[in-house]
């Protein structure tokens, strides 16, 4: 049988130990390998999305807005008007003559119906190549209206996820500096990074909150246009996620002097040196004194629950494939508090860092992958012999259909995975999919049982 | 209020599609195919968010190649990226054939998709493996639905496909977009006939398929490429779908061509269309529909009886694509329920009429008929009728939940719910499980409302 490996893509595979580690990564999908990526609108349209009080119209055809309307499980405490998926849905006619007078129609009518703090409004494909001014229609709504209305520079074949990041971060740094900073504590952050899936935010806020730490702006889980506005009177921006949301921190750091700070709210190790490296920016020993209780108090309360599981699942064996490869550093950790070995660790769009540092924080032999596709994924897990896949809903059913359990921890998922809270659920979902007695009937786990009855 | 909202015109922006987009629906038709790949020829994203959606529903593989254009290519042309996925697709996937569908971006930048697949064609002459079939469809999402695509891939099959030749006894059968359960259900009706049956496509295992020991590149089943070849040959089709009225199909393709006589029926869901299509049968076959399946109508018209006091009069909004809706309202007037909306994103120009067709001696009243819809209206429209039941994919819970309203399940897609590949619509089997959900949903709603809790309904 034909191996399951382009020559193309060789260099974007390293087992670790057995060469060199120089991967290959950041390059353009190989034409018919069913890559796993997306497309710059999609990097855009996640990180903006949970904006729950602006307007998301998306500038194109049908699919783009159908495909992305409700799908993530990023809450609101208030308005949900990002639940809905608004779209110029354009037509024949439309590509023909240029898109523009539809979408200062459309965004009129949208802002008139729904009164949103702002606008975003999305570019796709179609829209780059007709080549519709998006900014002049944009400027000309929003001086009508009296809100930012903001063009998203997201035309799907113009790079990876990674450009639509760098979009939305654009998009949303032009409504900083707007806001009134006034009465903003000297002890205060904005939450970049994170989509409140699940409510994972509001988890996060309630442990600043319990150090005595405020929170400006959330970027974006449960987001709010007049947080972002005035984000820039932070005294800190801690960034999730880095692939994301990390462009915007720079340009805040640029233009307002914002520090920040790398943190994860996966696993514990991580947790915890996300909230005591807050609290060592403050030098305050009192937020520091309740950072170490917190932690203290959440840890002895997480311990003994974690017993039952890590008893469990001790010795088996993980592959992680997921969009940005920070989640899989705390990924890695995680796994290994519960006794697990990770084996096979990959991401669509991570950067020479990322994964120098994977290779360094993962034992020998482990598979290290960019950009992989179906094919590759079920060949390693195989060859693995893997108890649980964690990816997203488009690699589940490689690892069902191969009869291996698995964990969603993308953006679809309705699971709380972060924080004390977030270890435990994870834990959980680990153990309820590793454990479940249908393994043993799958054709992989039976056939072995017939050669040793 | 802003005076501007009191208008009463048209909104031109869509909020909450009740439509997908032209290549989500050639993949899907593609995927019916024996030993076939789907291929978008666009950017990466296409082929990602479209997998993503099926795969949600099926909870099956769903490997849609791409070639995965860039900004260079889209200045350039996709050609070079074509031909290499291509060739990708055929060495690792060992594909038979391979559905090229086009998406916006490349019908846009002017790509002329059967030039490059013959360059390919003639460069890849005697090479090792021997290059599959290539079948192309162009699917620019800016016009039309999901189902013009669908329907578009099933007729570039047979258009680029089928020979000529001496006829056969076989019977050409296109049900439209039906889930695997029903062309499982279809497949063993035609068995039961003695009738050779060529099912295009046939989703049946690609899209519901067995646990595996390895990950099948391309999974089991599908459509045989040599029955596609052989469908001008056969002795009728029977193309189903009301809204299909006068056009270009793969049917009407089929008789124009090669002559095969073409049954044009509407989707067999409830009594009434599914005579017709047993009538059918029992014309093509020369044979009595078999006890089987008279013994199945015999049950269903029982139930029918059974039940209709608790569906009298129950006001239904029924949405989703055109022919499904127009199957689902045949069956609905049948039974006593009144379809007070039947509402579609899709906009054939023929949904109005084929609605009138099935509701109109049987309906007391006609229902208020929707196309080219979304969400938003519909869920307007729903609120001011007080439907009792709303019938439809897992996209209108936000609506049934605001009304308070049941939400039967049916079609695609069902992202809310688990086993959506398996629920049956068709035929007499498929309406007595409607049927049944229907009742029960009655039931259920009544059982919640009433503080007694009357275990005895």
């Amino acid at each position: 049988m034909e191996p399951a490996i382009f020559v193309e893509r060789k260099n974007q595979i390293h087992r670790k130990g057995e060469a060199p580690f120089d991967l290959e990564c950041d390059k353009e999908s190989l034409a018919g390998a069913v890559s796993q990526r997306a497309c710059v609108f999609c990097g855009s349209r996640v990180v903006l999305y949970p904006i729950a009080d602006a307007l998301h119209l998306v500038h194109g055809p049908i699919g783009c807005a159908a495909y992305t309307w409700d799908i993530r499980g990023a809450l609101s405490s208030g308005p949900e008007l990002h639940r809905l998926s608004f779209c110029t849905d354009l037509q024949e006619m439309d590509i023909i003559f240029g898109g523009e007078d539809k979408l200062y129609k459309a965004l009129t009518e949208l802002i008139v119906r729904h009164q949103p703090k702002a606008a975003f409004v999305y570019s796709t494909c179609i829209v780059g190549i007709i080549g519709d001014d998006l900014y002049s229609v944009c400027k000309r709504v929003g001086q009508e209206r009296g809100i930012p209305v903001l063009p998203v520079q997201s035309e799907g074949f113009k790079g990876n996820k990674r450009a639509g990041y760098h979009a939305a971060c654009q998009a949303m740094f032009q409504l900083m500096g707007t806001g009134d900073v006034s009465g903003i504590s000297s002890h205060s952050v904005n939450i970049l990074g994170d989509f409140n899936l699940a409510g994972e935010i509001w988890v996060i806020r309630k442990y600043l909150s319990r150090m005595g730490v405020t929170v400006v702006a959330n970027i974006t889980g449960d987001g709010r246009v007049d947080d972002l506005r005035r984000a820039h009177g932070a005294a800190l921006n801690l960034v999730q996620c880095s692939g994301s949301t990390m462009d915007l921190a720079k340009m805040m750091e640029e233009a307002y002097g914002t520090p920040h700070i790398r943190v994860s709210y996966f696993g514990v190790e991580d947790m915890a040196e996300s909230l005591y490296a807050v609290a060592r920016f403050f030098k305050d020993p009192e937020i520091m004194e309740r950072t170490q209780a917190l932690v203290r108090e959440e840890i002895a309360a997480l311990t003994p629950q974690l017993q039952k599981f890590r008893a469990a699942l001790s010795g088996k064996k993980a592959a992680i494939y997921v969009g940005g490869a920070f989640k899989a550093f705390s990924l890695v950790r995680a796994f290994r508090l519960l006794g697990m070995q990770v084996v096979l660790v990959g991401s669509q769009t991570g950067t020479k860092e990322d994964y120098q540092e994977l290779h360094d924080i993962t034992d020998e032999g482990t598979i290290i992958v960019d950009d992989s596709n179906p094919l590759e994924l079920s060949s390693f897990l195989k060859e693995k012999d893997v108890d649980i896949f964690v990816g997203g809903v488009k690699e589940r059913p490689i690892a069902y259909k191969l009869g291996v359990g698995f964990c969603d921890h993308n953006h679809e998922r309705k699971e709380c995975l972060e924080g004390f809270v977030g270890m435990l659920n994870f834990a959980r979902e680990v153990y309820n999919t590793v454990m479940s007695p249908v393994w043993r009937f799958v054709p992989r786990k039976a056939a072995v049982d017939m050669h040793n009855p | 209020m802003d005076s501007e909202e009191n208008h009463d015109t048209a909104y031109i922006s869509t909020t909450n599609a009740c439509k997908l987009c032209k290549p989500l629906g050639a993949c899907l038709a593609f995927r019916g195919v024996e030993g076939a790949v789907p291929f978008l020829h666009g950017s990466q994203g296409c082929a990602t968010y479209m997998r993503r959606y099926i795969i949600s529903h099926f909870r099956e593989p769903m490997d849609i190649a791409s070639s995965s254009l860039g900004e260079k290519q889209a200045v350039y042309g996709g050609g070079p990226n074509l031909k290499q996925g291509l060739s990708n697709v055929m060495k690792k996937y060992g594909a038979r054939l391979i559905g090229v569908a086009t998406t916006c971006l490349t019908e846009t930048i002017g790509d002329d998709v059967p030039g490059i697949v013959r360059e390919f064609r003639q460069e890849a002459q005697g090479e090792e493996p021997a290059p599959a079939e290539i079948v192309t469809v162009s699917t620019p999402s800016y016009s039309g639905t999901h189902m013009e695509g669908f329907h578009a891939a099933a007729k570039a099959l047979v258009k680029q496909l089928a020979e000529p030749g001496e006829p056969t006894d076989a019977i050409n059968l296109l049900p439209g977009l039906v889930s695997p359960a029903d062309i499982r259900y279809l497949k063993e009706i035609l068995e039961d006939f003695g009738l050779p049956g060529i099912i295009l496509p046939d989703i049946s295992e690609t899209l519901d398929g067995p646990a595996q020991l390895d990950y099948e590149k391309i999974p089991a089943g599908g459509t045989p490429l040599a029955s596609i070849k052989a469908m001008g040959r056969s002795r009728a089709t029977l193309e189903c779908g009301r809204s299909l009225l006068g056009q270009e199909t793969a049917g009407r393709w089929l008789e124009t061509r090669f002559g095969v006589p073409r049954y044009a029926l509407g989707m067999p869901i409830g009594l009434q269309e599914t005579d017709r299509f047993f009538k059918v049968l029992e014309e093509t076959s020369g044979r009595a529909i078999p006890s089987l399946h008279a013994l199945e109508r015999g049950r269903l018209l029982d139930a029918y009886v059974d039940g209709h006091k608790y569906l009298f009069n129950q006001r239904a909004v029924v949405y989703g694509e055109e022919d499904l809706v127009v199957g689902l309202t045949s069956f609905l007037a049948e039974i006593g329920v009144q379809p007070v909306l039947c509402a579609s994103g899709g906009k054939s120009g023929h949904f109005q009429e084929a609605i009138a067709e099935v509701t109109g001696e049987i309906a007391p009243e006609p229902p208020l008929v929707m196309e080219g819809a979304d969400f938003y209206e519909i869920a307007a429209a729903a609120e001011g009728l007080a439907p009792d039941l709303i019938i439809g994919h897992s996209k209108g819970y936000k609506m049934a939940q605001t009304l308070q309203t049941p939400l039967i399940r049916v079609g695609f897609p069902i992202h809310d719910r688990f086993g959506g590949q398996r629920l049956l619509h068709l035929g007499y089997r498929g309406a007595q499980q409607l049927f049944d959900r229907l009742v029960n949903a009655v039931l259920e709603k009544k059982q919640q409302d009433s503080a007694v809790g009357y275990g005895y309904l």
